[in-house]
């Protein structure tokens, strides 16, 4: 073998056991939270603060994204349903679809872009102008006023902003009806709560705690880990949207695989 | 002077601390006695700050012993370690203060964390506090809004305001002026003297040590080379503290 595969190899060996490293240390830092999140003291104070911090201040955002994702779904597949027949089936379709799937993930993903970089500048700023190392001389656990709060702010809110993003997707989609076809707001309304069941809403939502406490613990992660200054907490943030982001994804497709394994397909 | 042992306030025996290959302390050893204000001299970079920070179990040495008000701070829970830390003031090389909250907000934060007392306490306590620190006018302003030798004072006050047994300053004039520096190093010297306070100062500062210290040490190549108060070691004859000396002059 020659020398340059050999240090080929040895550099990728390098890179593998840093990634699960990482991998070891996002777990063992993840792992942490439970450890911290039944135990007293509750920084309830700080949790509010969060809460409005990273939940509602994503709403006009949200907003925005709600009505243009129903309004595009609705556009772009009218045409294709009419051309088997099926016009009618489009509250229903869109329900599900946007339930189920397209609003817990676009919610997630879009709070994750917003929050978990701010979470993963904002912490990796204090990690590097020693505010973190302040806090823990003043007798309080940096984990449990930084991460843990932080944590449950983001797993109790994205719940709630999905939920918000359904119905501004599903209205969305009255709009594009009511605009192409002067649709009935009653029949379409009619249409979506008839298709829906406990089983497409529950796990749809459900499933964005967990996307929360994701956007949370990786954004804090990357700030508690950040080194070399400015660019270190530049870096932070980058790294958490794009950790935040894949882990939303592959998070996703797990828990669709049980959820169909758990409750069906459904009807 | 010898003192009685148990006037001993922190107790460094032998620390070793090492970052990868590199050994920044080897073997350092030192005795504060309750009432000192003992002053930590040095170039930069030669492990000052990691020894405040080894003191205070922001960081663990490899090897040695640290004890503070009798307690041994190497290997000590994180319970317990919250609980001795109630007792100890911190002012940071810049100051630290939490950019998220206005000064005010700064100065409750440790009475909001560890004491009982009630809002209009705690506001009595702050405002006496930045009279202190000559800085009342600031109270509702956020630290982005501060100039450096104002955020080393709200960080002064805020390392003081529990009337700490002890007070750990990292560089407490670095990046000033000569006159604030100097301003500030009287506002040390009084508040310890008007508290009592117990303190280790790092700097390489020679003007700042000269007007707080009770004792000085010269740290180089990882331990401590020399000791004495300023008068003695600015007659030392040995190369290190002269060069030391005749530098900063």
């Amino acid at each position: 073998m020659s020398e340059s595969n050999i240090s080929y190899r040895a550099m990728m060996m390098r890179r593998i056991r840093s990634s699960m490293e990482q991998v070891y240390a996002i777990t063992m830092f993840g792992l942490r939270f439970f450890r911290y999140v039944l135990v007293p003291p509750y920084e309830w104070g700080q949790v509010r603060k969060h809460l409005d911090d990273l939940g509602a201040k994503s709403i006009p955002l949200l907003t925005i994204v709600g009505l243009i994702m129903g309004l595009i779904l609705a556009l772009q597949t009218r045409p294709t349903l009419d051309r088997f027949g099926a016009g009618g089936f489009l509250p229903a379709m869109l329900a599900l679809t946007i339930v189920r799937e397209l609003g817990p993930v676009i919610t997630a993903l879009i709070v994750a872009g917003r929050v978990s970089s701010g979470i993963g500048a904002e912490v990796g700023s204090m990690k590097v102008t020693e505010q973190i190392d302040a806090l823990e001389v003043s007798g309080v656990d940096p984990f449990n006023y930084l991460v843990v709060t932080r944590v449950v702010a983001c797993s109790l809110i994205l719940p709630l902003l999905t939920a918000y993003v359904d119905f501004l997707g599903i209205f969305g989609g009255y709009l594009a009806e009511w605009i192409s076809y002067d649709s009935s707001m009653q029949l379409y309304f009619t249409e979506v709560l008839q298709s829906l069941e406990f089983n497409d809403i529950i796990p749809g939502v459900g499933k964005t705690i967990a996307f929360g406490y994701i956007i949370g613990i990786i954004g804090a992660y990357q700030g508690f880990n950040t080194t070399r200054g400015t660019e270190g907490v530049g870096r932070a943030a980058t790294t958490a949207v794009v950790l935040a982001s894949l882990n939303i994804i592959f998070l996703d497709m797990i828990i669709i695989q049980l959820t169909l394994l758990l409750l069906g397909s459904g009807s | 002077m010898n003192q009685p042992q148990d006037n001993v306030l922190i107790d460094v025996i032998d620390v070793w601390k090492s970052f990868d290959d590199l050994h920044v302390l080897t073997g350092v050893s030192m005795q504060v006695h309750k009432g000192s204000s003992d002053v930590i001299l040095g170039r930069s970079g030669i492990g000052k700050s990691v020894l405040l920070k080894s003191i205070v179990g922001l960081l663990v040495p490899e090897r040695g012993s640290i004890e503070v008000m009798g307690k041994q701070v190497m290997g000590m829970k994180p319970g317990e370690l919250n609980d001795l830390r109630k007792h100890i003031g911190y002012v940071f090389q810049y100051a630290a203060l939490y950019d998220s909250l206005s000064v005010r907000e700064n100065l409750e934060f440790p009475l909001r964390k560890h004491t009982d007392a009630d809002d209009e306490e705690i506001g009595e306590r702050v405002m006496e506090q930045l009279r202190l620190v000559g800085l009342e006018e600031v109270v509702d302003r956020m630290p982005a809004q501060l100039s450096g030798g104002m955020k080393k004072r709200i960080g002064l006050a805020r390392a003081i305001i529990t009337r700490p047994d002890l007070v750990l300053y990292d560089e407490p004039t670095a990046g000033l002026d000569p006159i604030t520096a100097r301003e500030i190093s009287e506002l040390i010297l009084n508040l310890e003297e008007q508290f009592g306070i117990t303190s280790i100062t790092v700097t390489h500062d020679l003007e700042c040590a000269r007007v707080i210290a009770n004792r000085i040490y010269i740290l180089e190549t990882g331990a401590f080379q020399v000791q004495g108060t300023f008068e003695e070691l600015k007659r030392a004859s040995d190369p290190t503290t002269k060069a030391f000396f005749q530098v900063m002059a």
